[in-house]
């Protein structure tokens, strides 16, 4: 522990001294959370929408009607002819096209399948999906409830109600558990924690060793009886308690601000998250015996934040990946990490629920802190 | 610790970087309170030396040991004993100079008295009270230079490691800081610099010269100077100087009786045969010259140099 007080009253200076390391200390998460929090909005609405009403009549104008109270549509164009119906789609200015046939309230009339045609376009997956199930949902609603104004007719029904009404024969009540208003900033905000900490940790640390390497004053304290031991703590702890700080704000501001309540244990998260960042230092700390230039950190840096926010589960559901990109997620301290917040925080899960991903951070930590520290000697070269 | 014994010994001391070799086979016997110079051009493996004899460079094979530590095996109690200074300003330079000075005072483990103490006592001995407030990267590079020393002074060191210390600053500047080197060998610190410059290496009690990674001469410079290599039997050693010094370097060259002829300057070292009298040499090199003239002269630090450095050449290439 030779020489710890000295490194770190010197790492407060330099932090002190360098509005950089502040700004970016503190600003990345405002911006940050701003954007996960705000901008981004996951759950779509409006798709712009070209109609081609051939029929032009009221059921024809009803259909259109309906798909409009979904929410899910917004009627951007409607279209006098084919030509400026594809026109609309191929531009862009539409992602969904609905043509209603001529013969459409006729072919109703008659007792026949009236066959509406949609165009969705693919490019943009989520859009397109979301597109497609309420148009489907639509077409069984509409159906349905042609079948019931019949069934009322011939005085037979599949299945009635309590009031001895027709009713649809299998009924399923969803309810949404931990996130009941679907709300995205509920989804990323808890997640960011893991990020933004990584983020801010993973960059300061590795540059505040090779910053000394590249200046050859790292060599300078080679030279000197400091201990490893009091310079690696008197370089990460100041890092490690501005992490600790930078979490406790996000707390405050995502319980204020974006109304995400913790539901479990805070003592249980704060707990934690000392462990993640204790591995996130270590993870620096290995950048830094790496890298020889500040520009090198910064590439190994990014090396590893671009798969955890891709590969985490930050941002899409690990369920989805294939087994080769899941085994890189798995070997990512952050992955673990999102789990135990978004566990802690959405679903007021315990030690017991999250003991698996205490482990594997646990594992994570161990591994990231031998192969560092062992890298780590008191030589240049 | 015994003075023939010295306080920093190597054997055969040798590191390759890959397949460079930095360092071949050196070995070294620095008396304690002296001040040893090691000379030769950049990239002869100096700042290696250094590295390795303060103990944050392994030796590839080969042992030293400086202060009865051997540099390998047991570096750390070496760093209490030791003060480095780089060839680089290696400071913190959003850091004002106290606050260095400071710094280092906290790493050496100095207890508050005696950091008041030492902090005093290098101020005083480099004189850089005036600029103690100010952020050590707007010093000139002479002050620059008076503050790293005063760093690495802090603990008193036995030793004291300088990498071209008067590389890049002033000749005033530099003047003064040799005057400081010698006062801090009579309080009985052992220099180890290294140089570029003959003039400094004549001050030195004990110089050594080092050649793509081999130390080729080490003594003191008056028996370097007696080297029978730098003035073989049968010859002398003249200056010229002339009108056209280097019409008279070519004509040297080609004259038999001229074993080496090199340009210092304005005027032109010239070993001759004992078979030719200067006078012969002077109308055979610059003819009609009125202001020519000759004198006799020892040998330089630098003759011996460029004199050991050619025969080791002409021998590698034999």
């Amino acid at each position: 522990m030779n020489g710890f007080k000295a490194i770190l009253l010197k790492e407060f200076a330099h932090i002190r001294r360098d509005p950089t390391t502040i700004f970016f200390t503190f600003m990345v998460p405002v911006l940050q959370m701003t954007i996960f929090g705000f901008a981004i909005d996951v759950t779509i609405d409006n798709i712009p929408l070209v109609v081609l009403d051939l029929d032009g009549r009221q059921d024809g104008r009803r259909l259109v009607e309906a798909m409009v109270n979904t929410q899910a549509f917004e009627v951007v164009e409607r279209a006098r002819d084919e030509e400026s119906f594809r026109r609309a789609l191929t531009s862009g200015r539409a992602k969904a096209g609905v043509l209603i046939p001529a013969n459409y309230s006729e072919r109703l009339l008659a007792r026949e399948t009236a066959e509406v045609q949609m165009l969705i376009d693919g490019s943009d997956s989520q859009v397109a999906t979301t597109a497609l199930n309420t148009v489907s949902l639509l077409a069984t609603q509409l159906s349905a409830g042609r079948a019931r104004t019949v069934q009322e007719s011939i005085q037979v029904a599949a299945a009635r109600d309590a009031h001895g009404d027709p009713a649809a024969p299998v009924e399923v009540r969803s309810r949404l558990l931990y996130n009941p208003d679907l709300q995205s900033a509920h989804f990323f905000v808890p997640g960011l924690i893991a990020i933004i900490l990584q983020l801010v940790l993973l960059f300061l640390t590795s540059f505040s060793i090779v910053r000394e390497r590249e200046f050859g004053t790292l060599e300078q304290l080679f030279v000197t009886p400091v201990g490893k031991a009091g310079l690696l703590l008197g370089k990460l702890v100041p890092y490690a308690l501005m992490a600790f700080g930078e979490l406790l704000i996000i707390l405050v501001a995502m319980t204020a601000i974006f109304q995400v309540p913790i539901h479990g244990s805070l003592g249980l998260l704060l707990g934690l998250s000392w462990l993640y960042i204790v591995t996130v230092l270590c993870m620096g700390l290995l950048i830094s015996t790496l890298a020889r230039t500040q520009l090198e950190a910064i590439q190994l840096a990014f090396l590893i934040m671009l798969p955890s926010v891709f590969l985490s589960g930050f941002m899409f559901p690990r369920s989805e990946m294939v087994w080769p990109i899941r085994i890189i997620g798995n070997i990512l301290p952050v992955t673990y990490f999102v789990e135990i917040v978004r566990g802690v925080i959405l679903r007021g899960a315990d030690f017991i629920d999250l003991a698996p991903q205490v482990l594997g951070l646990s594992i994570c930590c161990v591994g990231v802190m031998t192969l560092s520290l062992s890298r780590f000697h008191k030589q240049i070269e | 610790m015994t003075n023939d014994l010295g306080v920093i010994q190597t054997r055969r001391l040798t590191k390759h970087f890959g397949h460079v070799h930095a360092l071949d086979d050196v070995s070294l016997n620095v008396p304690g309170s002296s001040i040893f110079g090691l000379l030769g051009p950049n990239g002869a493996g100096k700042s290696t030396l250094i590295r390795m004899l303060c103990g944050v460079l392994r030796p590839t094979s080969g042992t030293g040991s400086v202060l009865g530590f051997d540099i390998a095996e047991d570096p750390e109690p070496i760093k209490r004993h030791i003060g480095y200074m780089s060839q680089r300003f290696s400071l913190y330079g959003d850091l004002s100079a106290i606050e260095n000075i400071r710094f280092y005072a906290l790493i050496y483990g100095l207890t508050p008295a005696q950091r008041r103490e030492r902090e005093e006592a290098v101020t005083a001995l480099t004189g850089i009270g005036p600029y103690l407030e100010r952020r050590s990267s707007t010093l000139s590079g002479g002050w620059k230079q008076r503050l790293a020393l005063a760093c690495s002074l802090i603990h008193q060191p036995r030793i004291l490691f300088l990498d071209e210390p008067t590389a890049g600053i002033d000749p005033v500047a530099r003047r003064d800081l040799w005057d400081l080197l010698f006062s801090l060998t009579h309080q009985g610190v052992t220099m180890f610099v290294t140089t570029h410059y003959m003039d400094e290496a004549e001050r030195c009690s004990r110089v050594g010269y080092i050649s793509m990674g081999r130390l080729i001469a080490e003594g003191t410079p008056d028996v370097l100077k007696a080297i029978a290599e730098v003035t073989p039997p049968g010859t002398r050693r003249y200056e010229l100087t002339c009108a056209k010094p280097m019409n008279a370097l070519a004509q040297a060259r080609k004259l038999d009786h001229v074993r080496d002829a090199t340009l210092f300057g304005t005027v032109l070292h010239v070993l001759l045969d004992e078979t030719m009298s200067p006078e012969e040499m002077l109308t055979t090199l610059a003819p009609g010259d009125a202001v020519a003239a000759f004198r006799r002269i020892e040998p330089s630090l630098e003759d011996v140099f460029v004199a050991l450095s050619r025969s080791r050449a002409a021998e590698a290439a034999a």
